[in-house]
């Protein structure tokens, strides 16, 4: 299937110019929770991006139809339905991570990423594009994701994938472990950090303050009072 | 129909092939398409459409991938015995480690082996749950809440070079949220705690949850059920032959604060939860009743005076 250069930008446009997480700040909540191990965040990032975009495919399909009225529960009910499918598909062939994921699974239901995308994108837009745009917000989730995980892991526990990587002092080798990266706030201050980055590169992004502290009387000079 | 799949070259093949299906569909449901987006009759029209399309995805599923969960399921629990007895490690064969563990059933009220019940297909939790294989415990004496037990039990025996090393009992009882499901291994003389692992439980993530938490887990092993130096206080008598049977006092339980292991008594007590007052009373009230006469107590007493 050919992607149109509109089709590209839906995709990409997600990863760092419009990152759900970075630039809309949502979906903090499931990034907090399920990044203290690499091989959970990437079966999460594989659950929301499916659920994202089948679900936005699903809520396009039948945007013209919706009563207004209902429009929110309507998209519930198709985002429910999917994600109790993938958490089912979870536990038949990823037993050992869906019990890990356990909750978090859930509570994709209430992600704003795919709760936005469908408001936002999918009542508007036709299947494909919207399915398209799902992926892209998907990954752009999955992106901030990984980073954090790995980060987390790496020196949380010193293993990537279960895999040792850096030595542990207890095991003989020389890395102390931070097992403050294991902890949810750990996640918080990392990404902070990467918004601080993709803010600096990318100033566009800096949001103008709501409104400007008054400069206090006599310390500007030049202004007749 | 309104334009919105055009876009999509997957949809003209699709359309050939349900050509009928599609124009009989069309036909019941354009009335209701060209009904106002707003109007009554629609919005109910797509809340009903939407809930069967929901349910039949989500039930469809559901049947669909059930072998393959309880499959999963099954190892698991395997998994859970093996570790619950230190005989797991990662990575190893299950099924293959699980041949050297022999399954046999339980009557609880005697205390002795069944031989007519197929201990490998034998459910004890499916059983407690039939009424023409198990019985209501009153309330005063169900400590752990569980409402009914299971007539015959299924117990896991550990042998080594012929001889019984660990017995694996099955227990449940409920905590805050939920009943908790498990196993407690006991050394051959019915009274040293090899490792307690409740691992089928709802309690609070992070409190009540930390019962799975290897750390606490750890805490268990070495620890003594019975105390036999005090008065018996469980005195079950097995009715048909009026033979009594003396069950010690279960001591076994969890302690607030810290469990000072040069005081006496320590041998009895773990550390409870913090932060679970609940869960862990339900922790404490699922040994009690389990290792007491109403559980596990007669055949453990029966497997000890075995065993000389």
């Amino acid at each position: 299937m050919e992607l149109t250069d509109d089709n590209k930008k839906v995709l990409v446009e997600p990863l760092v110019e419009n990152n759900p997480i970075t630039l809309q700040v949502l979906g903090i909540c499931s990034a907090l929770a399920v990044t203290s191990q690499l091989s959970t965040a990437l079966i999460m990032c594989l659950a929301l991006t499916t659920v994202t975009a089948f679900s936005s495919a699903g809520i396009a399909f039948i945007r013209n139809h919706v009563p207004s009225s209902i429009r929110i529960i309507a998209q519930m009910v198709i985002i429910a339905s999917l994600v109790i499918v993938v958490d089912q598909v979870l536990k038949a062939f990823a037993y050992e991570i869906s019990k890990q994921l356990s909750v978090f699974v859930g509570l994709i239901i209430t992600n704003c990423i795919v709760m936005g995308r469908s408001e936002a994108y999918a009542m508007k837009n036709p299947p494909w594009e919207s399915f398209l745009d799902g992926i892209g917000n998907g990954l752009g989730y999955s992106l901030i994701l990984i980073i954090v995980a790995t980060i987390r892991e790496l020196l949380g526990s010193g293993k990537l994938l279960g895999i040792d990587v850096l030595p542990l002092i207890k095991d003989g080798g020389w890395y102390q472990p931070n097992g403050l990266l294991l902890l949810p706030p750990s996640a918080f201050f990392l990404i902070g950090l990467i918004i601080w980055a993709v803010r600096t590169w990318k100033p566009k992004q800096v949001e103008k303050a709501d409104f400007a502290i008054q400069p206090a009387h006599g310390i500007v000079h030049g202004e007749a009072h | 129909m309104p334009e919105s799949v055009n876009s999509n070259p997957l949809v003209p093949s699709l359309k050939q092939r349900f050509a009928g299906y599609i124009e009989t569909a069309q036909v019941y449901a354009q009335p209701y398409l060209d009904l106002p987006n707003d109007s009554f009759k629609k919005t109910v029209a797509v809340a009903l459409a939407l809930c069967l399309v929901g349910a039949v995805v989500v039930s469809g599923s559901a049947v669909i991938l059930r072998p393959l969960q309880q499959w999963n399921k099954s190892k698991d629990e395997k998994v859970n015995i093996l570790e619950v007895a230190e005989l797991y490690q990662k990575g190893m064969d299950v099924d293959a480690a699980f041949q050297d563990i022999e399954t046999r059933i339980v009557d609880l009220a005697t205390g002795d082996y069944v031989e007519n019940v197929d201990a490998k297909a034998y459910d004890q939790w499916k059983a407690a749950k039939d009424p023409a294989q198990s019985e209501a415990i009153p309330a005063d004496k169900d400590i752990a809440g569980i409402k009914r037990k299971p007539k015959y039990a299924k117990v896991y025996l550990v042998k080594q070079e012929g001889k019984l090393k660990t017995v694996i009992l099955p227990v449940n009882g409920y905590g805050l949220w939920s009943t908790m499901f498990g196993f407690i291994a006991l050394e051959a003389d019915g009274q040293t705690v090899v490792g307690v692992n409740l691992y089928d439980q709802a309690e609070t993530p992070g409190l009540g949850g930390e019962v799975v938490n290897p750390k606490w887990k750890a805490l268990w092993k070495g620890k003594k059920v019975y105390n036999f130096s005090g008065k018996d206080v469980h005195e079950s008598n097995l009715s048909e032959k009026g033979q009594t049977v003396e069950v010690g006092e279960v001591a076994l339980g969890l302690v607030k604060g810290f469990v000072d292991p040069s005081k006496p008594g320590a041998e009895y007590q773990v550390d409870a939860l913090a932060g679970a007052t609940l869960t862990s009373r339900g922790v404490s009230n699922l040994v009690q009743y389990w290792m007491g006469h109403e559980g596990y107590g007669i055949y453990l007493t029966k497997l000890r005076s075995a065993r000389g």
